[in-house]
């Protein structure tokens, strides 16, 4: 088997063993990545150089016979929203087409700790704004699946490239639903932490009290492995909790007796694909099976979540988007009269179609005379969404639903009609809105052979129930080990 | 005002950078005088991705100028971004407060026309400052504007008063009061022309009786004394002539031309601001431990006004002469102290007031930058009173110490300045001054008690000014009375 098929824990064995080293696994990525990178269009930016130096220096550890940390020598994607130093970091638009971080996101700087090697920056959705990662700037990304298809977004090419082995783990962030999504779409795990649980200091703010940076891998283990590195207290963050952050890996246990499962009746409504719903059913009869005990629980506010979320999102993102004026970096337009005309060619020049339109929307939402009746009744709405999940979670451990309504969708198909494509997001948003974590695990194929993902959510800080739960049904089914064929 | 027609009602926005070590939001160092943007980071920058995290000395610093103030410290608080678009501005938005500031409902009492005034103070909040754009006038270059972001971030200060202001000149006068209060506590070094203290200034008139305001004009962000004054009495004249002539005020924001001495409408394309603030979500809303604000209380020192009132009270100073002393803490506890070392609070404050004052204003430095400590004068002081020299000596010495840091015993030894107040020493010039003027002595024993004056005079030039006037006085007295 190519190393680029493996997974880091088992890639880790080989690297500790030295049966491998990080460079020959590193080429053997970038190996891939000239095979297929043609077809799936997954990344911006490659970083040869920073990758090759990174795998060469975990190699003299190994060498060495040091105690080396578990990401140790691992090809690792970054979503080019958070801030890597020296490196282009474009968030998908042409606004900063030409930015170069002079810093690092808190998360890369624990990456580093851990000697990963950073194979390069991931297409997405402008500003992580979309579910498709149609709206980047750059590229369209193809689902590994069928690359007639989208791979989801916003963090579809962080997810294109684990699924199509151009990176063994990879970061997304996640606003309403980013990295859960295209992971369902693309057949991987990807998963949400608590809002808190990860630093945002570096990364590149849509919607400043739901983004979340979030692991992307292969398997259940790696997910915990990615969650291990990333987790904790910054300073630098006044948002990030100051918890202890658990071994996640103590969490893989293949076991679910005594767990309670919740199934919110609002989440298998209309428009829910009939493949996907007969699929979510089935794992979940298979978690029972494995000993969970399974009961449906209401979430009655869930129907507003799309409104709500697409009215705070928006709203904080009109401010977030506000310093890309032209004035100190990034892209500005030429020929402009006067202060006022910079502003405005640069900013209808520099940002696309989508991203306008949620700047647009948040400005409304936050304008005098209607701060009242959208801002600050969605903030209420928010509370009502939150204290639906708190009371669940006094009933059950963790709350099991589909990941996306549908599989992936034909690239164009829903472009035209922002709203449909909003709804893609409908059973993410919720969570994201309550500030839960939230994993996409893969639980089947549908007939044309997409991806269905499985969706757990736990109450805040309770990641360790998610792991358990996913692991065990990972270990009852080979889901997780189907790969596409390119 | 001259026309009693109409009565003015001024209320003043006050803001104040604070002197805290570093920024609001970042750990860069507050520094005024360092080349352009080199005192900026990530995050006074504005880059993507970047956080702000809350200075917590700033927020005991805005804690105190609320204390003293007299404000009500909020429990709960939190930030708001507040959002418009200008190139100082990096992030599109100032992390400031809206609905819940800090500190509300607070006074400051000034002195005016002799008189102890009152301002309510609605609001204190805290904010983060600007950039600073550089144009033409300082670059040299008519094409472009140059960004400088050494103040970006910097802990602001926003002194929001009530409309309680009813001229001018009063408005000043409480400026002056909020400077010195910040001064005093040390959080500000309310420096006017590093533009770390200035203020908007709100104007309206309105019949005088009349409860109802008028529409008001704002004057902004300017951070002179003297142009302030001038911009509003410019305003409240105009204001007057188009109410007189039957006409309304327009409610606009206001340019005062140092040139022409006139105000002129702001294009209201920058002014038309909707601000669009919402709750800051990167900084979570905090509660004040209402313990730690009286920690901080008992932190404040003796504020101006207390002060004034206890140099009256307990050193018997004159009013004039205490408010004089106050103007600055440092001049403050310059005589506090030299008053108490000294044991003679008239001639401490006599000294300070006279030959001190004159000395720094020639130097163009204040007593905290000058070699003279109240231990120095102090000891000058003692040297009069125990007629080891003269008044007149003293201030030669005086000027000495100002230019040595040397103290005034040191000096008198060094240049033998010490008086004569040997008797016999004395004598032997008396005689020989009374042999060599017979005329005057004689004049002066004839009744003529004038010419005593005369004699003393050449008893003191032959000594050099060193013997002591009164034992001169006496000897003269009786050799002649005798």
């Amino acid at each position: 088997m190519p190393l680029y098929e493996l997974t880091a824990h088992e890639l880790h064995e080989k690297l500790k063993a030295r049966e491998i080293t990080s460079v020959e696994l590193t080429q053997s990525v970038y190996d891939r990545i000239g095979a297929v990178e043609e077809k799936i269009q997954g990344y911006i930016t490659l970083t040869q150089d920073i990758a090759f130096e990174q795998a060469e220096a975990a190699d003299v550890g190994f060498q060495r016979g040091d105690e080396m940390p578990p990401l140790a020598g691992i090809p690792i994607a970054i979503k080019d929203v958070i801030c890597t130093k020296g490196v282009l970091t474009t968030c998908g638009s042409k606004i900063l087409g030409n930015f170069v971080s002079p810093y690092d996101a808190t998360v890369m700087t624990k990456l580093h700790q851990q000697g990963a090697v950073m194979i390069g920056k991931t297409n997405m959705d402008e500003f992580a704004m979309g579910s498709s990662t149609e709206n980047s700037a750059y590229r369209i990304t193809r689902n590994p699946w069928n690359l007639e298809t989208i791979p989801g977004g916003s963090s579809g090419g962080s997810v294109a490239a684990v699924a199509a082995d151009e990176a063994i783990c990879s970061l997304g962030s996640d606003t309403g639903g980013s990295i859960r999504q295209p992971a369902a779409l693309c057949g991987v795990v990807g998963m949400r932490p608590t809002y808190g649980r990860v630093s945002r200091f570096g990364l590149v703010a849509f919607a400043s009290s739901l983004d979340q940076i979030g692991p992307i891998s292969k398997d259940v283990t790696d997910c915990a492995l990615m969650l291990n590195a990333i987790c904790g207290h910054d300073p630098m963050d006044s948002t990030a909790a100051n918890l202890p952050v658990p071994d996640f890996t103590k969490s893989l246990i293949a076991d679910v007796k005594g767990i309670k499962i919740g199934i919110p009746k609002e989440y298998f409504t209309e428009g829910m694909d009939a493949e996907v719903e007969a699929s979510v059913r089935h794992a979940i009869e298979l978690l029972r099976s494995a000993g969970a005990t399974v009961e449906e629980i209401s979430l009655p506010h869930t129907e507003y979540a799309i409104a709500t979320y697409y009215i705070i999102a928006p709203a904080e993102a009109s401010a977030n988007l506000a310093r890309y004026d032209g004035v100190r970096y990034g892209f500005r337009a030429e020929n402009a009269e006067d202060l006022i005309d910079m502003y405005k060619k640069t900013r209808s020049q520099g940002f696309g179609e989508e991203v306008k339109r949620r700047i647009m929307l948040g400005t409304y939402a936050l304008s005098s005379g209607y701060y009242d009746a959208y801002y600050l009744k969605a903030q209420k709405v928010r509370t009502l969404i939150k204290s639906d999940f708190d009371k669940a979670f006094e009933k059950v451990d963790v709350v099991v639903t589909p990941t996306s309504p549908t599989p992936a969708f034909k690239i164009g198909e829903r472009t035209a009609d922002p709203l449909q494509m909003y709804l893609s997001d409908v059973l993410n948003t919720p969570s994201s809105l309550a500030g839960l974590p939230g994993i996409s695990i893969p639980c089947g194929l549908t007939q044309s052979g997409l991806p269905i993902g499985l969706q757990i959510l736990a109450a805040p800080f309770e990641e360790e129930k998610i792991l358990r739960v996913a692991y065990t049904f990972e270990q009852h089914t080979d889901h997780h080990r189907w790969k596409p064929e390119l | 005002m001259a026309d009693k027609k109409y009565e003015t009602v001024i209320g003043l926005e006050i803001h104040a950078e604070f002197s805290t070590h570093s920024k609001l939001f970042c750990t860069c160092e507050v520094k005024f005088g360092s080349d352009a943007n080199t005192q900026t980071c990530p995050i006074c920058l504005g880059m993507p991705g970047v956080l702000p995290v809350m200075n917590k000395r700033a927020l005991e610093f805005a804690i105190r100028a609320g204390l003293a103030m007299n404000c009500k410290i909020a429990s709960y608080s939190k930030f708001d971004r507040k959002n418009y678009f200008y190139p100082d501005l990096p992030k599109g938005y100032q992390i400031s407060q809206y609905d819940l500031p800090l500190a509300c409902d607070g006074y400051v009492d000034f002195e005016f026309e002799d008189e102890i005034k009152r301002v309510r103070i609605h609001r204190v909040h805290l904010e983060e400052d600007a950039g600073k754009l550089v144009h033409a006038d300082v670059t040299g270059d008519p094409n472009r504007s140059y960004v400088d972001f050494n103040r970006s971030c910097v802990p602001l200060l926003e002194i929001v008063s009530e409309p309680n202001l009813r001229s001018p000149a009063a408005a000043i006068a409480y400026w002056r009061a909020v400077k010195e209060i910040l001064e005093y506590i040390d959080v500000s070094d309310c420096n006017m022309e590093e533009g770390s203290f200035r203020c908007d200034a709100n104007i309206s008139l309105r019949p005088v009786g009349s409860e109802e305001f008028g529409t008001r004009t704002e004057l902004k962000n300017k951070n002179s004394f003297q142009h302030v004054l001038a911009a509003l009495q410019y305003e409240e004249k105009r204001q007057a002539r188009i109410l007189d002539e039957g006409g309304t005020v327009e409610q606009v924001t206001l340019l005062y031309d140092l040139n022409t001495g006139r105000t002129s409408p702001m294009r209201s394309k920058e002014e038309a601001h909707d601000y669009r603030y919402f709750p800051e979500p990167d900084l979570a809303p905090f509660e004040v431990d209402p313990e730690e604000v009286e920690r901080l209380r008992s932190t404040l020192p003796e504020l101006p006004a207390e002060r004034r009132k206890r140099f009256v009270e307990e050193y018997g100073i004159p009013a004039y002469d205490a408010g004089f002393l106050t103007t600055t803490r440092q001049m403050a506890d310059f005589f506090d102290e030299t008053a108490r070392l000294s044991g003679d609070p008239k001639a401490s404050s006599n000294w300070i007031m006279g030959d001190v004052s004159a000395l720094l204003n020639s130097a163009g430095i204040g007593i905290q930058d000058a070699k003279v400590t109240a231990a120095h004068l102090s000891e000058l002081i003692q040297l009069i009173k125990g007629g080891t020299i003269s008044g007149k000596i003293a201030k030669s010495v005086i000027a000495d110490v100002f230019e040595t840091g040397k103290f005034p015993k040191q000096i008198v030894e060094e240049k033998g300045l010490a008086q004569i107040s040997d008797t016999s020493a004395i004598e032997a010039v008396v005689d020989q001054v009374i042999a060599a003027h017979s005329g005057p002595a004689q004049d002066y024993r004839d009744g003529k008690k004038k010419a005593l004056g005369f004699l003393v005079g050449q008893v003191m030039r032959a000594t050099r000014g060193k013997a002591n006037p009164q034992m001169v006085n006496q000897l003269l007295r009786r050799k002649l009375d005798g």
